[in-house]
């Protein structure tokens, strides 16, 4: 597979989206519009593999080189840091990082604030950007009940269209950052795949541009 | 390689025959000790791959540390002789947190420093070996090599402020020109030198095309030095070499420590850079020395696959006995087949977990393995 491009595409929506972005821009592999159970899914005509994984795994497998491309998350990217290249935001999967609270809340500065995110590092930096003191509570899911139940004064979290957090009747009081889709690549992979890889990102940019 | 290098396998051939090339070169074995003080390190955590460290208090009551890096512990020993050149290599073991951020690991480091008065021969000379490494390798290797100076003045020249510039310095070492491009736009005062990086960093990394692009760059933009030096210092590598050398404004090292030519090292099948150096006059001048420095560190632990692939067989031979062979017999049996050169794992049964080239019973009889 040594001049083959190895892709690693996030499960679910936005590896779809991901998916018609790269067949558009000549990476097709029809495999992938009968899936069943299958993981891997090969073109050797176009010189292409796709996997599909957790879209949180996607940095890791190019960090170490199971996958020379792929497509996570500005969110992920944030927040693991993956030592990898960050070639094209794709624009799609829009959405944003977010500080949200239950309505009404006012900070009090004099204790640390007690912050419940899956994001601790976004998190982290993003207070200590501002010199406030936080208490971090690390969760894995249904982040917008902390507050309601007293666990946390605020949360960090994605929000889309917020309609979780109006039903929990939660707010968001600050941005943090936006995100978006982007395409990475593996460090080492780019040295020896260098050509096609610049302009499998030319023809993304291009395709971008056209639908701006 | 060697006859002696190729009596040996893998990971000891290959540095064998790296020590080797580097002693032809005129380098010297610099041997030193697996312990340090730990405030050596302490005061340059971020000049370390990891901050974090093995410590211990010796039996005077010193916090001591398990060497984390080699660079540091050489330029704290040697003695500062700057009208001079001191070429040292290294063959050490250090201990470090793994990149994916879980335990200590044992690393075999090797390398080479080259300290004192550093000119513009000796900065080539450890750029040649740098390539001349990863050619030992014997598979396909790109060494990618940046001017810091090039890079800083663009970055100075656009005019962003502290946080801007921050952001731009980790927005280039991801090849993260869309974001970039937005933060220039945003916080930069000066276009024409943020077209002039996007340009540089987005070109294709061939030395022609970068060179015929920095010169028809606006020259009150471009470090015209420092893109002289690179361009002689690529000039002077011989041909074998010179093919091997992509240009790179994206590789970035901390500007406290490192200046001028820097440079990273990859080979086809490893994930990872597999060696990185450069000039580090500035980590000398922190330290109190008045010397010129320049080295690079070859990263054997990450060269494991190469060493992997052909080992279809754990042993040669399997020789089985069975319960009536003597002992005499069986030693002789194992002699005889161990002189033609062959590897000769002697048992009365096959150990179900290693792989045999030939199985053969005392007496002759083979098997296939």
């Amino acid at each position: 597979m040594d001049k083959e491009l190895n892709i690693a595409l996030p499960k679910g929506r936005l590896g779809e989206q991901a998916y018609a972005l790269l067949r558009d821009a000549g990476l097709e592999c029809p495999a992938l519009n009968d899936p069943g159970r299958r993981l891997i899914f090969t073109n050797r005509e176009k010189g292409v593999n796709y996997f599909w994984v957790k879209p949180s795994d996607v940095a890791i497998y190019v960090e170490r080189g199971a996958a020379d491309l792929g497509i996570a998350g500005k969110d992920i990217l944030n927040e693991y840091a993956p030592n990898v290249y960050e070639l094209q935001d794709l624009g799609i999967g829009r959405c944003r990082m977010a500080v949200a609270a239950p309505e009404g809340f006012r900070d009090d500065r004099r204790v640390p604030l007690k912050v419940a995110t899956k994001f601790v590092r976004c998190a982290r930096r993003h207070y200590a950007a501002k010199g406030r003191d936080i208490d971090i509570i690390h969760l894995n899911g249904s982040v917008e009940i902390a507050p309601i139940l007293g666990l946390s004064d605020v949360i960090v979290d994605i929000v889309e269209t917020g309609t979780t957090l109006r039903e929990n009747r939660l707010a968001v009081i600050e941005e943090v950052f936006p995100i978006s889709a982007r395409l990475i690549a593996n460090k080492a992979s780019y040295q020896f795949k260098e050509e096609r890889i610049v302009r499998l990102t030319a023809a993304l940019a291009a395709r971008k541009g056209e639908n701006a | 390689m060697t006859a002696a290098a190729g009596s040996l396998i893998g990971e000891d051939a290959l540095v064998f025959a790296l020590r080797e090339l580097y002693a032809r070169t005129g380098y010297r074995q610099y041997q030193m000790s697996k312990f340090e003080e730990y405030d050596l390190y302490a005061r340059n955590r971020d000049f370390l791959p990891s901050e974090q460290i093995i410590t211990f208090t010796d039996t005077t009551g010193k916090l001591m540390a398990l060497k984390p890096d080699v660079t540091i512990s050489i330029i704290k020993n040697i003695r500062d002789v700057p009208d001079t050149l001191q070429r040292l290599y290294y063959d050490e073991r250090v201990y470090r947190v793994s990149a994916s951020g879980g335990s200590f690991q044992e690393l075999r480091q090797l390398g080479l420093e080259c300290i004192g008065a550093l000119d513009d021969y000796a900065l080539s000379e450890v750029l040649m070996l740098a390539a001349a490494s990863l050619r030992q390798l014997g598979v396909p290797a790109v060494l990618e090599v940046s001017q810091l100076d090039i890079v800083g003045a663009l970055l100075a020249a656009a005019g962003l402020d502290y946080d801007g510039r921050a952001a731009a310095e980790r927005a280039v070492g991801g090849k993260n020109l869309h974001e970039l491009s937005a933060l220039l736009e945003e916080h930069g005062t000066d276009r024409e030198a943020a077209d002039t990086l996007l340009a540089l960093l987005g070109a294709p990394g061939t030395p022609e095309a970068v060179f015929r692009l920095l010169e028809t760059s606006p020259e009150r933009l471009i470090d015209k030095s420092a893109a002289a030096q690179l361009r002689a210092l690529i000039a002077g590598l011989p041909e074998e070499l010179s093919g091997m050398i992509r240009i790179d404004f994206s590789l970035t090292g901390n500007r406290r420590y490192y200046n001028g030519v820097i440079f990273q090292g990859y080979i086809q099948g490893v994930p990872s850079r597999v060696l990185s150096g450069g000039q580090y006059d500035r980590m000398m001048e922190r330290m109190g020395r008045r010397s010129l420095a320049c080295g690079f560190a070859v990263y054997v632990d990450l060269l494991e696959r190469l060493f992997r692939d052909g080992e279809e067989y754990d042993f040669d031979v399997a020789l089985l006995y069975g319960e009536g062979d003597a002992v005499g017999d069986i030693h002789a049996a194992a002699e005889d087949l161990r002189r033609s050169g062959r590897s000769v794992y002697v048992a009365r049964t096959l150990p179900g977990a290693l792989r045999f080239r030939e199985i053969t019973e005392i007496g002759g009889a083979k098997r296939n393995g």
